[in-house]
C-alpha cells in the first residue's frame, strides 16, 4: 500500500518539477543585516535625503528611529529631520499629491512596506540597474522595472549605464555597462544601495528584531511545557491499557 | 470550608445545573481510550477559535473600516498599538492555522467514518461551521484593504455576477456599489465582526452537544456503547473526559503552540501564503494586479473555479466555474450516504478506498497548488484532470465502497 502512495505521490510530483514558473530577470542577493545599526542610520540618512522628498513613509514617526540605535531625540532631529516637523510626528514626503502626478505622471508611492511587497533583492537589483533611455519621458529605463516613471535619482554617485544587449545561443541577454563614472565606485555605490534597501526592510516591519527576540523566549517557554505537560499526560494515563 | 463550599454549590444546583452539566460533559461523558494524533483538532479548532475571537475584538478597537483609512490603520496597528503587531499575527496566522486544524479535522472523519450513522447530523452541522467559516476568512481578508483583498474578493463577488436573470443585480445589492468599494468595506465589516462570528459560536455550541449525543467515535470505527459493564453502565472501552483528555488535549495544546507561535514570531508571512506580498500595496481600483490568487485555503476550489473552460448545455463556462466549485465543498455533505462500507474506519477498509483516498489527498494539494498559479494551457489541463480524480473520490464511492474487500471489526477498541 506505502508503494502506491510513494508512487502516485512522485508521478505528481514530476510536472510540478518540469512546469515550475521560470523567474524573470535574476535578482542580486541583497547582502543586509537589519541587527547592523550603523548600516541602518546611514540608510535612513539615504532615505531622507534622497527618497523622502518625493516618497513618504507615512507609516512611520521620526522618533521610531531609536529601535536602530537613534535614542537621543536630538540626534534624531539633526540627522533625520530637514523640514521643520516635531520628533513624534510621521515622516510624510514634502511633494503634494498633484505635483507628483503632474510631474511624474503618477504619484510615487509610500515606501512604509514597500520591502514587504517587493522584497529586499528586487529593490537592491533595482536600485542598480538604471540605465540611460533617450525614448522615455524621464531619459532613464531600468532593467527590472520596465519604463519605471522615477528618474535615476543617484545619478551622481552611480554614474550612467548603458544598455547592452547580446545574443547568446539564440538568446537576448541584456546587461549594463557603466559608460560615465560617479562620485563613487561600484562597490562603494552597492554598500550604498545595501544600507538603503536595509533601511527599508527596516521600516516595513520596525518591530521584526524584537519580534524574534521575543520569539526565542516564547519557544524556550513552550519546549519547557511541552515536557511538564507530558508527563502530567503520562501520569494520568498511567493505568488506562 | 468545604463544608460551605459543598451548601453554595447546592444553592446553584438548585437553580442552575451545574454539576449536573460538568458531569453529563466533563467527568462523565466517556470517549473511547484509543484516542489518537488526529483526534487532538477538534480541541484544537475550539482553541484557533477563541484566539480568533479574542484577537479580533482588541484588533476592531483600532481599524478603521472605511476605504481611505483601512489600511493604514492597519499599519498603525503594527506600529503604534503596544503589541498590536502579535495581535495581528495572531489573528492573521491564527485564520490560516484555523483552516489547518479543520482540514485536518474533517480528514480524520474521512478516515475513520465519524460520518457514518448515528453522527450524519454531527457531520452536517460541521459542514455547516465549514462554510460559516470560509466567509469569515472571505470577509476578514478584505480589511487590510490590499490589493489581494481588493482583487480577490472582486474575483469572488463576480461570480454572483454569472447567476443567470439574477446575477447582475444580486452582485450589485451584495455590494451596495456598482463594484467593491467603502460600502462593501462596511458591511463585510459588519458580517466579520457581529454576524459570522456568531454564528460559528451557535453552530460549534451545537455541534458539541451533537457529539455528545452519540458519543464520540474512534479509530477503530466501533460503538464503545455497545459494549457496557453491565452494573455501572459504563462503555467497557470509555473512560472520562475529565481529566484523562483534558490533560491528553493541554498536551497537545502546548505541540500546538510551539507551530504556531513559531509562525507569528519567526514567519508570520509564511512565505507569502499566510500574508500576501502583493497585499502590503494598498487598495487600488484602477489597477489590476498580473495575477491574481486567493489565500491558500482556497486555492483548491479557486483552481475548480478555472478550470471549466467551455461553455456547455447552453451554460456558460464561467457558471459551471462556480457550480464545480460550490460542488466541491457541498458534495462533503453527501459523505454520510455515499459511503456504504460495511466498517467505518480505514483500518479494516479494503485497498480500493485506500487508493481512491490517497488519490484525492493528493489531487486536494495539486489543485491547492495549481490555484496559486498562474494559468497556463498545462496547469488548466492539470485543474481538469485532477478536478475529475477529486470528484470520483466521492462520486464512485457508493460502487467501490461496496464492492472493496474489507476486513473484519474487532469487538473491542485496539491500541
Amino acid at each position: 500500500m506505502n508503494k502506491i502512495k510513494i508512487f502516485l505521490l512522485v508521478v505528481c510530483m514530476v510536472p510540478m518539477a518540469l512546469f515550475a514558473a521560470e523567474p524573470g530577470m535574476p535578482l542580486d542577493k541583497a547582502p543586509i543585516d537589519t541587527s547592523d545599526n550603523e548600516s541602518l542610520q546611514r540608510g535612513a540618512e539615504t532615505f531622507v535625503n534622497y527618497c523622502l522628498t518625493c516618497h513618504g513613509a507615512s507609516f512611520m514617526r521620526y522618533n521610531r528611529h531609536r529601535d536602530i540605535g537613534l535614542d537621543n531625540e536630538i540626534e534624531v532631529l539633526e540627522k533625520l529631520i530637514k523640514t521643520g516637523q516635531k520628533a513624534g510626528d510621521l515622516m510624510l514626503t514634502a511633494m503634494r499629491k498633484n505635483e507628483g502626478e503632474e510631474w511624474f505622471g503618477v504619484v510615487p508611492p509610500d515606501l512604509s512596506v514597500i520591502a514587504r511587497s517587493h522584497g529586499a533583492d528586487w529593490l537592491y537589483t533595482y536600485l542598480r540597474a538604471f540605465y540611460r533611455d533617450d525614448t522615455t519621458v524621464p531619459g532613464w529605463n531600468n532593467l527590472v522595472f520596465d519604463r519605471a516613471a522615477m528618474p535615476h535619482v543617484l545619478y551622481e554617485l552611480q554614474g550612467e549605464q548603458k544598455l547592452v544587449v547580446e545574443t547568446v545561443d539564440g538568446k537576448e541577454v541584456k546587461s549594463l555597462e557603466l559608460v560615465k563614472p560617479g562620485s563613487m565606485t561600484v562597490s562603494e555605490y552597492d554598500r550604498y544601495v545595501a544600507d538603503l534597501v536595509n533601511y527599508l526592510v527596516y521600516l516595513g516591519e520596525p518591530i521584526a528584531n524584537e519580534r524574534k527576540r521575543l520569539g526565542i523566549m516564547v519557544m524556550i517557554f513552550l519546549f519547557g511545557m511541552l515536557g511538564l505537560t507530558y508527563l502530567l499526560y503520562k501520569e494520568y494515563w498511567r493505568d488506562i491499557h | 470550608m468545604s463544608e460551605q463550599k459543598n451548601s453554595f454549590l447546592e444553592w446553584i444546583d438548585k437553580r442552575f445545573p451545574m454539576t449536573a452539566t460538568w458531569r453529563a460533559h466533563l467527568s462523565e461523558y466517556y470517549a473511547p481510550k484509543n484516542f489518537n494524533f488526529w483526534y487532538f483538532f477538534g480541541s484544537l479548532a475550539l482553541l484557533v477559535l477563541v484566539n480568533q475571537l479574542i484577537t479580533g475584538i482588541f484588533l476592531t478597537m483600532s481599524y478603521k473600516p472605511d476605504s481611505s483609512l483601512a489600511f493604514a490603520s492597519v499599519e498603525y496597528i503594527m506600529r503604534d498599538v503596544d503589541y498590536g503587531w502579535l495581535i495581528r499575527y495572531m489573528h492573521s496566522t491564527g485564520a490560516s492555522m484555523f483552516f489547518v486544524v479543520v482540514y485536518l479535522h474533517m480528514f480524520r472523519g474521512m478516515i475513520y467514518g465519524s460520518y457514518r450513522k448515528p453522527r450524519e447530523l454531527l457531520w452536517l452541522i460541521g459542514m455547516a461551521i465549514f462554510f460559516v467559516l470560509m466567509s469569515l476568512a472571505f470577509t476578514g481578508y478584505i480589511l487590510p484593504w490590499g490589493q489581494m483583498s481588493y482583487w480577490g474578493a472582486q474575483v469572488i463577488v463576480s461570480m454572483f455576477e454569472a447567476i443567470p436573470f439574477i446575477g447582475e443585480t444580486l452582485h450589485n445589492w451584495i455590494l451596495g456599489d456598482y463594484m467593491l468599494s467603502d460600502a462593501a468595506l462596511n458591511r463585510f465589516f459588519a458580517y466579520h465582526v457581529v454576524t459570522l462570528p456568531v454564528l460559528i459560536v451557535v453552530l460549534v455550541f451545537v455541534h458539541v452537544i451533537a457529539l455528545h449525543e452519540v458519543g464520540s467515535n474512534n479509530p477503530d470505527g466501533i460503538e464503545i456503547k455497545e459494549n457496557k459493564n453491565p452494573e455501572t453502565k459504563i462503555p467497557v472501552d470509555g473512560i472520562p473526559f475529565h481529566p484523562y483528555y483534558t490533560v491528553k488535549d493541554i498536551f497537545g495544546v502546548i505541540g500546538f503552540l510551539i507551530v504556531f507561535c513559531g509562525i507569528i514570531f519567526f514567519a508570520p508571512e509564511m512565505g507569502g501564503y499566510f500574508l500576501e506580498y502583493n497585499n502590503f500595496i494598498p487598495a487600488n481600483m484602477l489597477q489590476t494586479p498580473d495575477h491574481i490568487a486567493p489565500v491558500w485555503y482556497f486555492t483548491p476550489y479557486y483552481s475548480m473555479l478555472r478550470a471549466v473552460t467551455v461553455n456547455f448545455l447552453g451554460v456558460d463556462a464561467k457558471l459551471w466555474g462556480v457550480i464545480l466549485m460550490v460542488a466541491g465543498v457541498a458534495i462533503f455533505c453527501f459523505l454520510p450516504w455515499l459511503d456504504r462500507s460495511p466498517v467505518k474506519s480505514i483500518r479494516y477498509k479494503g485497498p480500493i478506498f485506500k487508493t481512491f483516498l490517497t488519490l484525492f489527498v493528493i489531487s486536494f494539494f495539486v489543485l491547492g497548488w495549481l490555484g496559486t498559479q498562474p494559468p497556463t494551457p498545462f496547469y488548466t489541463l492539470l485543474a481538469q484532470i485532477f478536478s475529475v480524480v477529486y470528484f470520483a473520490f466521492f462520486i464512485l464511492m457508493p460502487i467501490y465502497s461496496k464492492i472493496d474487500k474489507t476486513k473484519p471489526e474487532p469487538k473491542r477498541v485496539t491500541k
